[in-house]
């Protein structure tokens, strides 16, 4: 598919438009949200409902000094921030925000690049933050800033993992990585009639998988280690201030909305929706409203759990990460694999099903009759049930005696 | 003048963006006051004087975890195209549906095992 260049810059731009609102919107609303949450106002000054606050906060940050502190590295400490942005703004081109629209003779369609390796660029993109925050963090030459950026990739990638694995089984059911195929096979009924066909549905150990590692990855509360004031001052990014300083906190809240936005498009469906039979300019929008309001959705629950929970203690984060959602991650894309071969037709021999399941009954029963397994299944029970819990030391923190014992 | 392929769209938002982040840099340069002095370019140390390189030791756990981190990325990406063909798979075809399906168990046990190992060792502990 080819397209006139003026078009395609087109499309890039209000692509790019489209995020840097929908971030504005998600800074102005977290403030709303928390501050209720709180008993407090929050912006209420500039605007409706302080709605202009983003907006006057960034123009701000022009008129701030920019303070690059003599023993930095250049020319990476100039060059990092830059990454992160770019990286978050390439990661939106795979990402549709709508349909096809027509304007001026030209077909519009509002997504940048439908790539053949889809989801794998946006994959991609996030390794590509990580060095953002890890360069930043190194090229500062301060302890606070280096603690913070190793502790900040160190997270990310455990987390890149979970959910890359959480993704197999999309393609599993998909069977592409192309992001148009995968909207395209969640088009149809679910599992019962009048259900949408969204993978959220029946996979949804996989959407558990992703939705918590969507908010590790973009670093956001419970899991925004990287910004533990108490420990860290401001983490990777406390040797930065003015513009570029800004442009760390753009990169970051950017996540978040791309966070959601592939959310929604992997597991909800993405732009699908009913269009109500109207009339053919309104329904052509009808797609994006949709999208919109199921990232919008996504973005509350990230509002929320700031409001709701403290930060996590950095062990039991790392433990959650590989003591549970990989594990998980990895059992289910093979569950996964197995359903499918079970459920079609000509897919298995009714001996290898039979196989399969003695197959599965055998590792269930030697993994409950190992003492190693019970050992681990108290392990991941007491990750989870600590992971959400505030820093204060807990009672299951003292020491297992087999463990003094070893 | 049409742009073939999807990589030139992308080319265009790279470029975009550059661009834009070169002209906010631009006008934040002509904008914002510069005004250094010794004490505002030292390193950030909570009001005391900074000693020696900013560069401190690191817990060597980190180090295991990156070790695990490319175990574990690779094998997902191994994972990926078994993924994107493996619904088109059947009992008719070669190789057939089962055999891929044990192949990758097969695959993907052994990796469990290392991370089985890797946990009963305590490389997965924080202590």
């Amino acid at each position: 598919m080819s397209r006139p260049l003026w078009v395609a810059g087109l499309t890039a731009g209000l692509t790019f438009l489209y995020f840097l609102l929908t971030t504005a919107i998600l800074i102005w609303g977290e403030r709303r949200v928390v501050a209720r949450m709180q008993s407090r106002l929050g912006p209420n000054r500039v605007g409706p409902l302080g709605a202009l606050q983003t907006l006057v906060d960034g123009l701000k940050m022009f008129f701030k000094e920019d303070v690059t502190p003599a023993m930095v590295k250049q020319p990476i400490f100039t060059v990092a921030p830059l990454v992160g942005v770019v990286a978050g703004l390439l990661s939106t081109a795979v990402i549709p925000i709508g349909g096809e629209v027509t304007l001026g003779g030209e077909t519009f369609t509002l997504q940048v690049a439908d790539l053949g390796v889809g989801v794998l660029w946006f994959l991609a993109m996030g390794s590509i933050h990580v060095y953002s925050v890890f360069l930043a963090g190194w090229a500062s030459s301060s302890p606070y800033p280096l603690l913070g950026g190793v502790r900040s990739s160190a997270q990310m990638i455990s987390y890149e993992i979970a959910q890359g694995l959480a993704v197999a089984s999309v393609f599993i059911y998909a069977g592409s990585l192309r992001v148009s195929d995968i909207v395209a096979a969640q088009s149809g009924e679910g599992l019962l009639p009048g259900l949408p066909g969204w993978f959220a549905i029946p996979l949804l150990p996989a959407f558990a998988v992703f939705v918590v590692g969507m908010v590790a990855e973009a670093g956001r509360p419970p899991f925004d280690l990287a910004e533990a004031e108490g420990e860290l001052v401001g983490g990777f990014h406390t040797e930065y201030s003015g513009l570029r300083f800004g442009m760390f906190m753009l990169a970051e809240f950017m996540a978040v909305v791309i966070q959601s936005a592939m959310v929604v498009t992997l597991f909800l469906g993405g732009p699908s929706g009913p269009t109500f039979g109207l009339p053919a300019p309104i329904a052509a929008v009808m797609p994006t409203v949709w999208f919109t309001l199921k990232t919008l959705l996504f973005i509350f629950l990230f509002i929320l759990l700031r409001g709701a929970l403290p930060r996590t203690r950095y062990d039991r984060l790392m433990a959650l990460g590989w003591k549970l959602l990989i594990p998980v991650g990895l059992v289910w894309a093979l569950a996964t694999a197995a359903l499918v071969l079970v459920r079609e037709d000509g897919g298995l021999s009714t001996t290898a099903r039979l196989g399969l399941a003695a197959g599965a009954v055998v590792v269930a029963v030697l993994g409950l009759a190992t003492g190693r397994g019970g050992r681990d299944a108290a392990t991941i029970g007491r990750a989870v049930s600590t992971a959400v819990r505030p820093t204060a030391p807990a009672a299951t923190d003292e020491p297992d005696p087999a463990e003094v014992a070893r | 003048m049409t742009l073939g392929g999807q990589y030139g769209t992308v080319a265009v938002m790279v470029v975009f963006g550059a661009v834009l982040y070169a002209i906010i840099m631009l006008l934040n340069r002509l904008m914002r006051p510069s005004v250094p002095s010794p004490l505002k370019l030292s390193t950030y140390e909570c009001g005391v004087d900074a000693v020696g390189s900013g560069w401190s030791q690191m817990n060597i756990r980190y180090y295991v975890f990156a070790f695990l981190f490319v175990i574990f990325d690779v094998e997902a990406i191994f994972l990926f195209p078994w993924a994107v063909i493996f619904g088109d798979l059947t009992s008719s075809t070669t190789p057939s549906a089962l055999y891929a399906l044990v192949a990758m168990f097969l695959f993907i046990a052994t990796l469990l095992e290392g991370l089985a190992y890797a946990w009963r060792k305590g490389v997965l502990r924080w202590e």
